[in-house]
């Protein structure tokens, strides 16, 4: 039983990342169509911009001020300088460049913080509760991770859902042409979206990085499972990017926990398969046809 | 929403003479290309306040093309676009809204994915604050799609998306429509709606059409003056009771 809620509780912990890091896939991919495989690179160069300041000898707290905000501007740079030439092209040129940022930025990395491991601080807590005699294996951090990711989404939904600028942002991913005719600029929203999502992204890549070593190359694992996620819930649905991290998060800590750990990214793997397969819609498709 | 300026805007619109109006829009030797092919080649015309211009011609004739140069989503190759006394040829897309040019593209137009009263503050975003009682009015001339302002807009059918997109256009406030094929698909009862609405907003307001159809027989019957279009090329343009009567050009041009 104990074994059972330790390993639901792990899983949920995990699933919030992934969602995050599948939240920021999707909101890219609805407002450009573009797969953004760069995200993890990105979010990495953050927290090591992170890291940098903490190791200056500033808190945790304002290094993830700094973080973020530089996650937004990384985003927003990218989506105007390199992004905006090859929109509205072949998709394959979009892919490419996507993927040739990824190596880049992974190198620059290396390049100016160096390749080797170096930990992470959290300002909460790496025990777990304990309740009498057991301990759980839910943990201050973790429910930092949790909150965090939470406030990040309901933020996203009133943004979305109550602002003048949410509106402009959701008629220029899904009309284009229409909302440009209609006086919206289209153009700063694309950079907008971008913004965000690399913030999204960034915030995943701090939070898995508490408590742990980070490396450049230490988002890698994330990108197949956030990818996987957001493919699960529906590349265009931010809900379900969310239940799709959940989803995947459980069923990986599962999987480790009462399996082997050595299957988990194989089963991520198949999972994707068998969803392009069975629903390569996603879990949460929306009316419009999409091609997998 | 006429308001101060109805006095002279009622004269206008009554008037018969076009030889001494400004027009809202002058169109001078407007050129446009898809690479090789040349898609408008020097057209010319204007669209005055108070008046239904009707851009006619076959399939290919380059009317969408017209609409779409005018409003900037096509690069013009030469010749001048002007709205009032500004040119507009190089302005961008975004902002000949707030210039006072609505354009209502080909199929439709509605975002699907928004609901039906998101669509509608999508098209007065640019305005800022726009009071509740603009919204109510596009409700009023269109009843069918206000009791449906929560659904989705891709449940609408295709009659309701058309006065969903006329609607929102007005909320702009233009001083000139663009209109590309608004009759697509319509039976011929919501056709007869929409273009009888639109004749009582040219009447009443400070507001210029410029329509695209290929559907001329209905076009012309709501229209002041039709501009035939043939590979690109004016071929006449005419008061719209002359074009009707003209059988050589109609069953040349026009199919009917």
């Amino acid at each position: 039983m104990l074994q059972f809620v330790n390993v639901t509780l792990n899983g949920l912990v995990q699933g919030m990342i992934f969602a995050a890091f599948a939240l920021a896939l999707v909101l890219i991919w609805r407002s450009t169509r573009i797969v953004n495989f760069a995200q993890g690179s990105m979010a990495a160069a953050t927290t090591f911009i992170a890291l940098a300041i903490i190791q200056a000898g500033q808190s945790y707290w304002v290094a993830l001020v700094v973080a973020l905000l530089s996650g937004f501007l990384i985003g927003a740079v990218i989506e105007r300088v390199v992004i905006r030439p090859v929109e509205g092209g072949p998709e394959l040129n979009a892919v490419i460049v996507t993927l040739g940022l990824f190596v880049a930025i992974q190198a620059l990395i290396a390049i100016v913080f160096g390749s080797s491991f170096q930990s992470f601080t959290t300002p909460f807590g790496l025990r777990g509760f304990t309740f009498g005699d057991t301990t759980i294996l839910l943990t201050p951090n973790s429910l930092y991770v949790i909150g965090a990711v939470l406030v990040t989404m309901l933020a996203l939904i009133a943004l979305f859902r109550f602002t003048r600028v949410g509106l402009a942002m959701r008629a220029s991913a899904f009309g284009q042409e229409v909302a440009r005719l209609l006086g919206v600029r289209v153009g700063r929203m694309l950079t907008l979206g971008w913004g965000l999502a690399a913030v999204v992204g960034s915030l995943s890549g701090l939070l898995i990085a508490g408590g742990g070593l980070v490396y450049p190359a230490y988002m890698d694992v994330i990108i197949v499972s956030g990818f996987v996620a957001a493919v699960l819930g529906g590349l265009d649905s931010p809900i379900g990017a969310v239940v799709g991290g959940l989803l995947l998060g459980l069923v990986l800590s599962y999987v480790a926990g009462y399996l082997s750990p050595a299957l988990v990214n194989m089963s991520a793997l198949a999972i994707l398969v068998v969803v392009l397969l069975v629903r390569p819609g996603g879990l949460f498709s929306s009316s419009t046809a999409r091609r997998a | 929403m006429a308001g101060a300026t109805s006095a002279s805007s009622a004269a206008g619109g009554t008037a018969t003479g076009s030889a001494t109006a400004v027009p809202v829009l002058e169109v001078t030797d407007l050129s446009a290309s898809y690479g090789p092919v040349k898609a408008l080649d020097g057209v010319s015309l204007r669209a005055e306040t108070g008046r239904i211009t009707a851009v006619l011609g076959a399939n290919g004739a380059g009317k969408t093309t017209l609409l779409r140069t005018i409003s900037g989503l096509v690069r013009s190759t030469g010749g001048r676009v002007r709205l009032g006394d500004e040119d507009i040829t190089r302005a961008p897309v975004e902002a000949m809204v707030q210039k006072g040019m609505a354009h209502v593209p080909e199929g439709r137009g509605v975002i699907a994915e928004l609901t039906v009263d998101e669509n509608l503050r999508v098209g007065s975003l640019f305005r800022g604050k726009v009071g509740r009682a603009e919204f109510d009015r596009v409700y009023d001339l269109f009843p069918r799609i206000a009791e449906r302002r929560g659904n989705p807009a891709h449940t609408l059918s295709g009659g309701e998306r058309q006065m969903l997109v006329i609607g929102r256009a007005l909320l702009a406030r233009p001083r000139i429509l663009l209109l590309d094929e608004p009759s697509l698909g319509l039976a011929p009862r919501i056709v007869a709606q929409i273009f009888g609405l639109l004749r009582q907003l040219v009447d009443e307001e400070d507001l210029s059409v410029l329509l695209v159809e290929q559907n001329a027989r209905s076009a012309l019957s709501v229209a002041d003056v039709g501009v035939v279009l043939n590979l690109g090329r004016v071929v006449v343009t005419d008061e719209a009771s002359r074009l009707i009567a003209d059988e050589d050009l109609r069953h040349a041009y026009l199919g009917f």
